[in-house]
């Protein structure tokens, strides 16, 4: 299968006939020769190859950073691509001399990839702070400097365009006399304007050999595979990215982004820390990709999103054509990667209802490195509390079954309870019952068992610490 | 100063190999390799593979015209596993093709039967087998046996150190083409352009000089790319030599992982002795290297693990014995460090566990027994110009260790859940390949007739700013704005008989020889002048600032002017220099001899956070006070210490090898081998060691490569401390990398029964 496509990337209006399956990084690499955009991973670990992607939004352009390698080309229709060399004009940027003069390049394989990244953040964001603008580059690794003379070239370039802007009424503007990006930023919403207009709809067509929304986990797996069949690109075929509450729910499209969710003024106000603790979900450019869907119907054991909407008793609506059903999240994993999903079919939304006032939800999750790391174990909890009995108590954990776990025994044993440690102690005993954890590269099946305990009380001592502290567990 | 290499990247317009625009008609490869760690090949099955459209051509070992030979310091490694495997990931086919993708899907269509033979993977375990790489080497100083019973305190111990993955980040890649007279030039990444040179002569039965490799940088290497860069760039060229196309080689991230070889794991025996008052007496140890399958660079990284036995110590009683293990593992190779931080974490961990047994602090045994000037190390030679006390002096001072000290008490007794733990970290690392015969370069300088100049060396870039310092090199020696300096890709027809860019010795060894060179070449403009100037010799004319200086006097002359008349004068423009460092020798019957020209020094202060109720921990920061002697290029140097410090403490933490009881590596992406990222770095700072000169190196300064790494080796023991702070009762296993799983298990294992194992 091949697609009409039409974006800008950099300066340039690019017409081109291609899979939308393939990845933007080789699209960039190999039709365009814009070999600044480097493989180094393919899986979204390195940042490499990160660019950054301009959605027209109202009259402005909206740019948030991606990794290319598992961007479907497809994507990018009627969109702004800025990869390194679209940020070169004539002399460095700020963020380029800043790198140049902290020595913050090395070998300079991952340059690039942090240049755009940081790049980004200044566009996509109008307070600076450095630490900010250093941790926009968490989805980058340099090998060779240790990020240390990175983190300076961030602080570096923080305080120049601090005092370079002066104007603040427009941003990208600004940005372009400030000495961040080109000229020919300014023009992009007129040209993208123009393209969206001219744009033609693909034909609507059903069968697809893969459905893809977000795609960070299926473009790791299957990239070869994709290129062989037809796929459908949910983003632009109408699955919605919106949240929003409604009759007491809130109501998450399949389609959102963590980045939606962690941006949402809804989620924030109902998890005030939620949108901190989900900087522990991968990197900013997986975060900016990775869907809510996605991540609920790739089935892993020890996906974060999906642990969270867990312990919330969370719902999810089903879509095949026109017909809908429900069917609550803890129904639909049957085993080690297997849902309840009929051929065709889509989760639509996912929804929750929201957690009443004095009730309490925290997010634990341990990986070998803290930050873009799948966890070895992780575990959600929603409490509600009368005094000190434990009213109603929904536990969930990841990494220690073939599916997602909610932890049904423990959650029924801890309701009614007393808020105390032989409560919490007991509990910990009942979830053992209810893992299987394997040996893998996340950690022995022991190590597994240990740490779920220790996070279970971690969820205990982070929401109460005036009623259990770590030396009656210790 | 404007660094190009650094301009260029920051622009993405640094090309590696995998940029380089392709010609037309260009081919690309995909290996095919062994799914078992051990066995008898009884059939290769290329029939399917070669149905799919688009393929070639698919090469095996019999499709070999010269020698089936990679191996560098033995011959005991094919390049195509021709009837026997010896690890998962061993080369046995590649296929070439129109594309990258028929070329990977015909690769895996190739079947191949082997007959499984039984694996081992644990060193100690090939030790009792028998299967060694080279006969076992004891270094001996002074007499270990009969010091003992001098001892107030003996404490024995086992230390277990795990592998690394270099992780550069641009993958194993090369791109051969044919040239005319049936040759070939490669581009290959690889720190040891005449490596490749030599071996796909011997691969094609060529002689050298009709192969050509050429490098222009390389995206990171630590060692990866010195012996295991060849075999890829060894197949480009088989495959563009058969086929008479250009051919392109990029081994994908998961293969790179899985075929490639990394710091050597090892599993050590201690025994040290001390007296009351903490003076080490004697040391006996004994390292077992897992070394996989075929030696590669095993015996060097072996021996610098014995020169580095006692680290920063002076021992007057030293008995220390290395064993290189054959194992069913990809063949473990050079990393930064080159077994040096193997040797080093052993001698720390005993320190660590007599002070545990004598109730002290480390700190005060590391401190009584540092290297003083004129120590004898256990291969003979004598500390010259020993920095050791001085940098641990100044680190205490300049960081103020007893505030440290008071902030952390203070910290642990108000919190609970975390506990904090500090630990110092002395180094003292020996610059020169240990095989004297290889500390020899030379260099390539062109001063062309508008006043520009190029330099060529062996010396590749891999951003460790060796082009920069040699630039600097050819500025200075000539008094010119570095702006007109070039360096040259590394090229085998303009360098020849190189060494790897390797041992952290590449600035010094190619910087001397690129000085030499300079000054052949000044000394006859120097000649020039004073005849254009009507002096009576040379030795009143310097060259300043692009200026030509008579006695002193700053003439009319021009650089520019002088190259010109020099030229019309028909003076030689051109230079090639060599320079092999004076005064090294080892012998290794005797095990002793002068093998370093110079000793790096330093000492390190490392805090760590540990949350005691998951296990987790964070590095708050390294303080270090570093020997670079007198560097003349301190932004590239902060850069090489920093980010070695990070390496040495991503492999002492969270960067985690493991490879299952089958050889299969189970942490072969990014997304199961963690390397440090911007969140895990901690406060680093530098400060230069003062007044410390160095005659042996270029511009006086030291070799900064591999050094600073070591200091990582410290985040191991602050983290251990601060388990310490919580569980004081538990006895460690001294066992890196200290993972949150390791951690957690120390924390808890031994003291809950509820958990079933």
């Amino acid at each position: 299968m091949k697609n009409k496509l039409k974006f800008i990337c950099n300066k340039d209006e690019i017409g081109t006939f291609v899979h939308p399956g393939l990845s933007l990084m080789d699209f960039l690499r190999n039709n365009l020769a814009l070999t600044g955009t480097k493989e180094g991973c393919r899986e979204g670990d390195c940042g490499a190859c990160t660019v950054l992607i301009g959605e027209l939004q109202g009259k402005q352009v909206q740019y948030h950073s991606v990794n290319s390698c598992l961007f479907p080309v497809g994507d990018v229709n009627g969109k702004h691509v800025v990869t390194v060399e679209g940020l070169n004009d004539g002399g460095l940027s700020v963020v380029q001399k800043a790198f140049v003069d902290e020595g913050a390049s090395q070998c300079g394989f991952c340059t690039p990839g942090f240049i755009v990244s940081l790049t980004g953040y200044f566009i996509s964001n109008k307070v600076y702070s450095a630490i900010d603008a250093a941790y926009s580059m968490d989805g980058n690794i340099c090998r060779c400097t240790g990020h240390s003379s990175i983190i300076r070239a961030a602080k570096r370039s923080t305080e120049i365009l601090a005092s370079n802007i002066t104007n603040h009424s427009d941003h990208i503007l600004s940005l372009i006399k400030g000495g961040l990006i080109p000229s020919y930023f300014s023009e992009i919403p007129s040209r993208l304007k123009i393209i969206k207009q001219q744009q033609i709809d693909e034909s609507e067509k059903n069968i697809s050999s893969y459905f893809i929304s977000g795609g960070t986990d299926l473009f790791v797996q299957k990239w070869e595979d994709i290129l062989n069949n037809d796929i459908k690109l949910l983003s632009s075929n109408g699955l919605s990215s919106s949240i929003k509450e409604e009759n007491g729910k809130c109501i998450i499209g399949a389609n959102a982004t963590v980045t939606d969710l962690i941006n949402s003024p809804i989620i924030s106000k109902i998890f005030p820390s939620l949108g901190e603790q989900l900087k522990l979900f991968g990197s900013l450019p997986i975060r900016n990709m990775a869907t809510i869907g996605g991540n609920i119907i790739n089935a892993s054991p020890i996906a974060d999103m999906t642990n969270i909407f867990l312990a919330l008793n969370s719902t999810l609506r089903l879509k095949r054509e026109n017909k809908f059903r429900e069917i609550p999240l803890r129904d639909f994993y049957k085993g080690y990667k297997s849902i309840d999903l009929l051929d065709g079919e889509l989760i639509d939304e996912i929804s929750f209802r929201i957690p009443k006032e004095g009730s309490y939800f925290n997010f634990e999750k341990v990986s070998q490195r803290t930050f873009l790391d799948i966890a070895s174990a992780n575990s959600s909890i929603y409490i509600e509390l009368d005094n000190s009995i434990i009213t109603n108590c929904s536990l969930s954990a990841g990494g220690v079954a073939p599916i997602p776990l909610y932890l049904k025994q423990t959650s029924e044993f801890l309701s009614g309870k007393e808020l105390n440690y032989s409560s919490i102690s007991e509990a910990a005993t009942i979830t053992l019952t209810e893992i299987s954890p394997i040996s893998d590269a996340r950690g022995s099946a022991e190590y597994k068992s240990i740490l779920l305990r220790q996070l279970i009380y971690a969820h205990f001592i982070k929401l109460f610490p005036d009623k259990i502290n770590i030396k009656e567990i210790a | 100063m404007k660094n190009y290499d650094t301009i260029r990247h920051v622009k993405g317009e640094s090309q590696f190999v995998d940029d380089i625009l392709v010609p037309e008609g260009l081919l690309y490869a995909a290996v095919s390799c062994s799914e078992v760690a051990h066995g008898e090949i009884i059939n290769i099955d290329i029939s399917e593979a070669l149905k799919v459209e688009g393929v070639k051509i698919i090469l095996t070992a019999k499709d070999i015209p010269g020698e089936n030979q990679i191996g560098g310091i033995i011959p005991d490694e094919e390049l195509f596993a021709s009837d026997k495997v010896d690890f998962i990931g061993q080369p046995i086919a590649v296929v070439i093709a129109e594309t990258q993708l028929i070329a990977q899907e015909a690769a895996r269509k190739i079947k191949i039967d082997i007959n499984k033979l039984p694996v081992i993977t644990d060193p100690r375990e090939a030790y009792k087998a028998g299967n060694l790489i080279v006969p076992p080497r004891t270094f001996n100083l002074g007499d270990v046996e009969n010091t003992w019973e001098l001892c107030d305190h003996i404490v024995e111990g086992k230390v277990e150190s795990g592998g690394q993955e270099h992780l550069y980040l641009e993958t194993q890649g090369a791109f051969a083409y044919p040239v005319e007279g049936g040759g070939i030039k490669i581009v290959s990444s690889t720190q040891s352009p005449t490596a490749v040179q030599r071996v796909t002569a011997r691969i094609l039965n060529l002689p050298m000089h009709k192969v050509e490799v050429d490098v222009l940088r390389l995206g990171g290497a630590f060692g990866g790319k010195e012996d295991q860069a060849t075999a890829w760039a060894a197949m480009a060229g088989m495959a563009s030599y058969k086929l008479f196309k250009p051919v392109k080689l990029i081994l994908p991230r998961q293969q790179d992982m899985i075929m490639t070889g990394k710091r050597h794991p090892y599993s050590s025996d201690f025994k040290i002795g001390l007296t009351n008052d903490g003076k080490i007496l004697a040391f006996e140890t004994t390292f077992y290297q897992n070394a996989g399958a075929a030696a590669d660079l095993s015996p060097a990284v072996l021996e610098r693990t014995l020169f580095h036995c006692t680290n920063s110590y002076y021992i007057p009683n030293v008995k220390a014995t290395a064993i290189s293990c054959k194992t069913n593992l990809p063949p473990n190779t050079a990393f930064r460090g080159f077994g040096g931080p193997q040797g080093m974490f052993v001698i720390e961990s005993a320190i660590f566990k007599a002070a545990e047994q004598m109730g002290i602090d480390p700190a005060e045994i590391q401190k009584k027994n540092l290297l003083d000037e004129g120590d004898e190390f256990p291969y003979g030679q004598k500390t010259e110009k020993c920095h050791a006390k001085r940098a641990w002096n100044r680190a205490e001072d300049k960081y103020a260790v007893n505030k440290i000290k008071g902030r952390i008490k203070e910290f642990n007794l108000k919190n609970d859940i975390y506990k904090k733990g500090v630990a110092f970290m002395p180094i003292c690392f020996g610059i020169s390949f240990t095989n004297t015969s290889m500390n020899q370069a030379s260099a390539l300088v062109h001063v062309y007739t508008d006043g520009s100049i190029s330099v060529s060396t062996a010396a590749v870039e891999m951003g460790q700013g060796v082009n920069e310092k040699i630039r600097q090199v050819v500025a200075n020696s000539f008094s010119v704005n570095i702006d007109r300096v070039k360096t040259e890709t590394a090229n085998t027809s303009r360098i020849a008989n190189t060494s790897p860019t390797a041992a952290s010795s590449s600035a010094d060894l190619n910087g001397k020889a690129t000085e030499h060179a300079c000054r052949n070449i000044l000394a006859r403009l120097k000649n020039e002048a004073a005849e254009i100037l009507n002096a009576s010799s040379a030795s009143h004319i310097h060259i300043k600032d692009e200026f030509i200086y008579q006695d002193n006097i700053k003439t009319d002359l021009t650089w520019n002017e002088l190259i010109k008349i020099s030229h019309l004068k028909r003076v030689n423009l051109s230079s090639h220099a060599f320079y092999a460092t004076p005064g090294i020798h080892f012998d290794k019957e005797k095990e002793k001899g002068k093998p370093f020209a110079y000793h790096v020094y330093g000492t390190a202060i490392i805090e760590a956070t540990v949350d005691c109720l998951r296990g987790i921990y964070e590095i708050d920061s390294v303080k270090v006070i570093h020997d670079f002697g007198k560097s003349f290029s301190p932004l590239v140097d902060l850069g090489q210490a920093e980010g070695a410090i990070m390496q040495g403490l991503g492999w002492m933490t969270i960067e985690e090898v493991i490879y299952d009881e089958n050889g299969k590596l189970l942490t072969d992406a990014l997304s199961t081998y963690k390397v440090p990222d911007i969140h895990f770095t901690p406060d680093v700072q530098v400060e230069f060691l003062e007044d410390s000169e160095n005659p042996f190196g270029i511009f006086k300064s030291k070799a900064i490569g591999e050094p600073p790494l070591m200091y990582g080796i410290g985040g191991y023991f602050a983290i251990m401390n601060a388990i310490k702070e919580f569980r004081p009762d538990v006895e460690f296993n001294i066992s890196a990398p200290i993972t949150p799983e390791k951690v957690l298990l120390n924390l808890y294992s031994k003291v809950d029964e509820k958990i079933p194992i």
